[in-house]
């Protein structure tokens, strides 16, 4: 199991525009990716490419989430992801 | 808009003309809204699980593609907020709560129906924006069950083409959704010319029917043309129709207002607007307007279950005041009871509530929050540069002006003032502005109360028009009473802060009556300035005596218009 630990960098935390970009994103990787707030339990985790998922987290700028993935791949998309969440995508 | 225009079946609808202009176009209806599905209605037809979750999944891919498409189209933030509800309505964790409860036996409808109820309820938890997305999480079921059960989505319908929109009434949310650029025009068979379709038909300048009761015949793709300036709707129009729209659409462009209203002889018209908040101050200011004509506190008050505190509303009428530094600021105390029910202070229980304890006399049934809102603007107005006037609204007794002013005067307000709405303060108008600084007609109430019909009722728009003969008598009555009252010293100024102030051709017959200034939306500013441009005190006077003379609403507009050449030439 990778795992990877992201800080939400999104001015505005998890909200409509942030959450989609990093849902398409989610949904194209090939592995299944899992999102939590840092410090729940794994099995409370949620699917990190349902956007509605996502902003029932609640995270705000500066927020820290937990991604998850298994199998082939799972290193490389994980990386990918912690980068779209740590790019401010309200400031370009 | 091309289409081949058929001279065999053309049908004139009558309504009321609320927003002038005149379009031909094809009709989109306003489908009816999605009603609920059943609780835990079960799979229909014999389908079997796998058949219901795959026509579940069909539906919400569906609808995903449509707004992606949509979303594809638009820019900016309407770009965005399609493409998250897209990727809503194609949500996995969504479909899999959905169709969870399909396995368990339930329909396709209830399913989603049930599973999206309660991500909105888990967004609404969170509150602010979040809660502004629950909205669209409804909005996303309610287009998923349309496609289901194949009906057309609900809400304002989409189209390539600018399309004359017809529905029953417009709610405010439908409203806010509202494209000007896909609109050519509004028509429905409810509402009247105070309902919310008038009110954005007006601030969007789109030409507007309201209660045309038979356009409940109109179809999907019938030919109309609209014509928002005598109110009737025309179903296949011919050449003579065809030669109108042509006129209106090559109509001369309205100059900007300057921000000093006048007539041609140059007697001045002060032209101020209604404001219902700090930031619509600041976009009147903006837009030219010479004050605040109406500033409806309201804003503060409204939704909220206890009175705003003495700093909170300080703060909020200062924001206005702040953007009129230098101008005149009338400030309406609250305006509570009948259509704006709060429970602190009015009583819903009412059988009558607009004959009942609203407005000014709510002060008598629950004293104290007219005296602490004063308290609030005087503190305001004490740390401002604007000149602030104070009115109180439902006035119908000199005694009522005369404890006003008295109230103004304990909390140090220099400008006492009285809306006059109800058919009495108009009759004793002298006496009344005796006892206060001046008065703004409330032209909306006025006409309601004086033709005893219910603002809300479509079937009583006819009746509900400012262009009636009796209001226009008591606003004269009004005038002439402000101007007695003054004895040798100055007349007792009397504005209009209603939307007969926003008509052009009724401004200058407000003028001619005797009005000394006009507040409206702001939008109306520049038609109504351009308008009043075009005639003198002495020719106002006289086309108000037409209005006057004429025996019905109608009759009066016809014979006013046709004083006014201008009104064509700017499309009005």
């Amino acid at each position: 199991m990778a795992e990877r630990i992201a800080t939400i960098a999104s001015r505005v935390g998890l909200h409509a525009r942030p959450a989609s970009i990093f849902a398409e994103a989610a949904a194209e990787q090939p592995v299944e990716v899992t999102i939590a707030l840092e410090g729940e339990a794994p099995e409370e985790a949620l699917d990190a490419s349902s956007i509605l998922s996502l902003m029932g987290l609640g995270a705000e700028h500066g927020t820290k989430v937990v991604l998850r993935a298994e199998g082939d791949g799972a290193d490389a998309a994980l990386d990918a992801l912690v980068a779209i969440l740590e790019t401010d995508h309200d400031a370009e | 808009m091309s289409e081949p225009i058929q001279h065999d079946d053309a049908r004139t609808f009558a309504g009321v003309g609320v927003s002038a202009g005149r379009v031909i176009g094809s009709v989109k209806r306003m489908p009816d809204p999605v009603a609920p599905p059943a609780d835990g209605d079960p799979i229909a037809g014999g389908a079997t699980v796998e058949e219901e979750s795959e026509r579940l999944k069909q539906a919400t891919q569906a609808v995903a593609a449509t707004l992606k498409e949509r979303a594809s189209k638009a820019t900016g933030d309407a770009a965005d907020v399609l493409k998250a509800t897209a990727l809503m309505a194609s949500d996995r964790t969504l479909l899999k709560s959905a169709t969870k409860l399909v396995a368990s036996g339930t329909s396709a409808e209830s399913a989603i129906w049930e599973a999206a109820d309660a991500v909105a309820t888990q967004l609404a938890a969170l509150g602010g924006y979040m809660a502004e997305r629950a909205t669209d999480v409804l909005d996303v079921r309610s287009r998923i069950v349309a496609e289901l059960r194949g009906v057309p989505a609900p809400g304002i319908p989409d189209a390539d083409e600018p399309f004359v929109l017809w529905a029953v009434d417009l709610a405010p949310a439908d409203t806010a959704t509202l494209d000007p650029a896909k609109v050519l025009a509004l028509v429905t068979s409810d509402g009247g010319p105070q309902s919310h379709t008038a009110i954005i038909a007006r601030s969007l300048g789109l030409p507007a029917i309201v209660a045309a009761t038979e356009t409940t015949a109109l179809a999907d793709g019938d030919v109309v043309f609209v014509d928002g300036i005598n109110g009737t709707v025309t179903r296949n129009p011919g050449d003579a129709e065809a030669r109108l729209a042509e006129a209106y659409a090559s109509r001369t462009e309205l100059p900007a207002f300057d921000g000093s209203g006048s007539l041609a002889d140059g007697h001045p018209v002060p032209l101020l607007s209604n404001v219902g908040s700090g930031e619509d101050a600041a976009a009147a200011a903006a837009a030219g307007a010479e004050g605040v004509g109406l500033l409806r506190t309201e804003f503060c008050f409204l939704g909220r279950d206890q009175e705003p505190g003495h700093e909170e509303q300080v703060a909020a009428y200062r924001a206005v005041f702040d953007a009129f530094g230098g101008r005149k600021v009338v400030v309406r105390t609250l305006d509570a009871g009948a259509d704006k029910p709060l429970p602190f202070l009015t009583d819903d229980s009412e059988p009558n509530p607009a004959l009942g304890v609203r407005g000014y006399r709510t002060d008598t049934a629950t004293p104290g929050v007219l005296a602490r809102q004063l308290a609030a603007i005087a503190e305001a107005a004490d740390g401002s540069e604007a000149d602030v006037w104070t009115m109180a609204p439902m006035i119908s007794t000199p005694a009522e002006a005369a404890r006003f002013a008295a109230l103004c005067a304990e909390a140090g307000l220099k400008t006492p003032g009285v809306m006059v709405e109800v058919p009495s303060a108009a009759v004793l108008a002298r006496q009344l502005t005796a006892e206060v600084d001046f008065a703004s007609i409330g032209t909306n109430d006025l006409t309601q109360y004086t033709m005893a019909a219910d603002r809300q009722l479509g079937a009583l728009a006819e009746l509900n028009d400012p262009w009636q003969p009796a209001v226009l008598h008591l606003i004269k009555a009004t005038a002439d009473g402000g101007a007695a009252a003054g004895g040798d010293g100055s007349p007792k100024p009397v504005g209009v802060c209603g939307e007969a102030a926003a008509d052009p051709a009724l401004a200058v017959v407000l003028v001619g009556l005797g009005v000394a200034t006009l507040s409206m939306n702001r939008r109306a500013l520049p038609a109504v300035a351009a308008i009043l441009k075009t005639v003198t005190l002495d020719d106002a006077r006289r086309i108000a005596s037409l209005a006057l003379a004429a025996g019905s609403a109608g009759q009066a507009k016809e014979s006013v218009r046709a004083q006014l050449p201008d009104l064509e030439t700017f499309g009005l």
